[in-house]
């Protein structure tokens, strides 16, 4: 059907307005990353780039910050490994075992986060890993193993396995096949859950401010705490900084899901 | 891949195979002996068990029971990637992420050729299917047929003195399959290796073969040339599986070395006899009748009395599908010079007796061709 002017011009309008509406909190804070006084307030004052320099010398924010890139990095690793066995075996178990073994793994992704915090700090309490690196760890890999198990399953649903019939009758064993046919074509799948998985650990903030202790923060229990205590236009450079740095992250694993979707040369 | 082409073919030998899953048998005591270099056809409809063979010779599925020997030697038990036989699918199957040159050297890496000798049999096998051009393009950026090419290459590039071919055909079109069959024939002479072929289409397994297994319902019906099973058919699901035929019933009397049959209240004569006198079926191949105006004078053969029902002009001579007077058809392929008819003419179907073919009733005959 052919829209009417008027009709096209409201509706871009509107769709404008929810743009606008959806990336303004995101857009307030780059501008107040380069605040001269040392407030939050919003439109900012002058110019500077003293809260970056801030951020990169004081030990308070320097140590949380690699706290956060060692635990995502291991998280990053331990989930996409988890989460490509369990997709291999739920894509060989019969269907409906499989249906019901996925959606319990995928449960850490609907469980209010808050719930999910307060039985591991419960356990935690017990098991004397609050504010260790195990601890975190442990904690975010269950929120991060179903975004590689999503990944790599949309990937195994399109790899041929007649391909790994092929490759035992050239002469491959299966371990062979594995590492010469199924995972060069999973590959994919695998890198866009491993980038999912450190982003989710990297900015992980409910469960973190559970089991965080002085003695280990990561970077938005850091965050948090900063501008609870005071009003330090650092975080707003430290999330400039995280803003271009998920962008990144976050872009490259959709165009990595996207041309898997598209089917590769 | 050296040049002796006498002697490196393997032999093989299924001895009472069956197949179980459940309560079906998918084969059921197949036993068979392809002998070495042959070209052996596995021929039959879907479900006919002629791919499970296939497998189960490949390694890719466990025979319930039986014996299998390859080049003399019982490969039960031996997983897929040990027993050095090549197989070429339906669905090409070639690597997507590797180049045409590392598909076919994938085989030759895996038992440790490498370097000047792995390129010089990379490069002889993608000569021998004449896709030697294309080792650096990916598989999708190739036609089916090409893949089809390189994927007959990556099997052979090894050596195997077996190939197996699971309707490599399958999904091509007429052309294209015409001349890749010629292909493969052309291949399987100067390798000299056995090979064997599965296929549902009769006219490629009449073109490629040495000698064709006719599969129906998980056992073999018949093996023999091409010629053998459409002259001498032994049962009636090979007569109506190969060729086209006219298939007639009726009431049989055998006396003094001839028989008579009464077919639609007419009576045929044959030297032919059947065995054990029950009810028989008369097969007839097309090119074997004859029409001629009804009541025209024609002694000493055999005469049904019928109406053009269908007449189909091929340009190297003229089909035509007579009704008689039961409702039974016969199929008539008459030469180009030959008087021609109209639908409705009423004509006569003539033939001699010695080439009526007697063969007993099967019910298991009913094709299912999907």
């Amino acid at each position: 059907m052919e829209m009417k002017p008027l009709t096209r011009v409201i509706l871009g309008l509107v769709c404008l307005l929810v743009a606008i509406w959806l990336v303004a909190p995101t857009l307030v804070v780059v501008p107040m990353s380069f605040n001269e006084n040392k407030s939050l307030a919003f439109p900012p004052q002058g110019f500077s780039w003293q809260w970056y320099q801030n951020f990169f010398t004081n030990p308070d924010w320097t140590s949380s910050f690699l706290n956060s890139l060692k635990v995502a990095s291991i998280v990053a690793v331990l989930a996409t490994v988890l989460g490509t066995l369990a997709a291999f075996g739920l894509d060989r178990m019969r269907a409906r075992p499989a249906n019901v073994l996925r959606m319990l793994m995928l449960t850490p992704m609907v469980v209010p986060g808050v719930v999910l915090a307060i039985g591991i700090y419960a356990v935690y309490l017990d098991a004397h890993l609050v504010g260790t690196l195990t601890g975190f760890v442990l904690a975010h890999t269950i929120l991060a193993l179903p975004f590689v198990l999503i990944a790599v399953s949309a990937n195994l649903e399109v790899f041929d396995k007649r391909l790994e019939t092929a490759a035992a009758s050239l002469g491959a064993g299966a371990l062979t096949t594995f590492r010469t046919v199924t995972l060069p074509l999973i590959l994919p799948g695998m890198l866009s859950g491993l980038l999912f998985a450190f982003a989710t650990s990297f900015d992980e903030i409910v469960v973190s401010l559970f089991i965080t202790n002085p003695y280990l923060k990561t970077l938005p229990v850091q965050i948090f705490s900063s501008i609870t205590r005071d009003a330090d236009p650092t975080v707003a450079a430290v999330g400039t900084i995280l803003l271009c740095a998920t962008t990144l992250l976050i872009g490259g694993g959709m165009l990595l899901l996207g041309r898997e979707r598209k089917g590769r040369p | 891949m050296n040049p002796r082409p006498e002697n490196r073919g393997a032999a093989i030998d299924l001895d009472t195979v069956s197949k179980d899953y459940g309560s079906f048998k998918a084969l059921d005591a197949v036993s068979l002996h392809i002998k070495p270099g042959e070209f052996m056809t596995l021929l039959g409809p879907s479900g006919s068990g002629k791919t499970t063979t296939l497998n189960v010779i490949a390694g890719f599925t466990d025979a319930t029971s039986g014996k299998l020997l390859v080049g003399g030697k019982s490969v039960v038990g031996v997983p897929a990637h040990k027993r050095n036989i090549g197989v070429v699918f339906q669905h090409y199957a070639l690597f997507p992420h590797m180049t045409v040159g590392r598909n076919v050297a994938y085989p030759l890496a895996l038992r440790g050729v490498t370097g000047a000798e792995r390129e010089r049999r990379v490069r002889q096998a993608l000569d021998m299917v004449k896709m030697a051009d294309f080792a650096h393009r990916y598989p999708s950026e190739l036609s089916g047929g090409q893949q089809q090419r390189v994927a007959l290459a990556r099997a052979i590039v090894f050596d195997p003195p077996l190939l197996l071919m699971d309707e490599p055909l399958g999904a091509l079109d007429k052309k294209l399959r015409e001349w890749l069959q010629l292909e493969i024939k052309r291949i399987h002479r100067e390798l000299g290796t056995t090979f064997v072929y599965v296929t549902h289409d009769q006219e490629e397994a009449l073109v490629l073969s040495d000698r064709i297994a006719v599969f129906n319902r998980g056992s073999i019906e018949q093996i023999g040339t091409g010629r053998e099973l459409y002259d001498e058919p032994a049962t009636l699901f090979v007569g109506k599986f190969i060729g086209d035929s006219t298939v007639l019933r009726g009431q049989a009397a055998t006396s003094a070395g001839e028989t008579a049959i009464v077919i639609s209240g007419q009576t045929v004569v044959t030297d032919k006899r059947l065995a054990d006198g029950g009810s028989p079926v008369m097969l007839l191949r097309p090119e074997k009748l004859a029409l001629a105006p009804r009541g025209a004078a024609d002694a000493g053969r055999n005469r049904l009395a019928g109406r053009v029902g269908e007449a189909i002009y091929l340009g190297s001579g003229s089909k035509y599908e007579v009704v008689l007077a039961d409702g039974s058809k016969a199929i008539v392929r008459s030469a180009l010079e030959a008087q021609s008819f109209a639908i409705g003419d009423e004509v006569d179907v003539l033939f001699a007796g010695r080439d009526v073919k007697l063969l007993a009733d099967d019910d298991k005959a009913d094709l299912t061709l999907t």
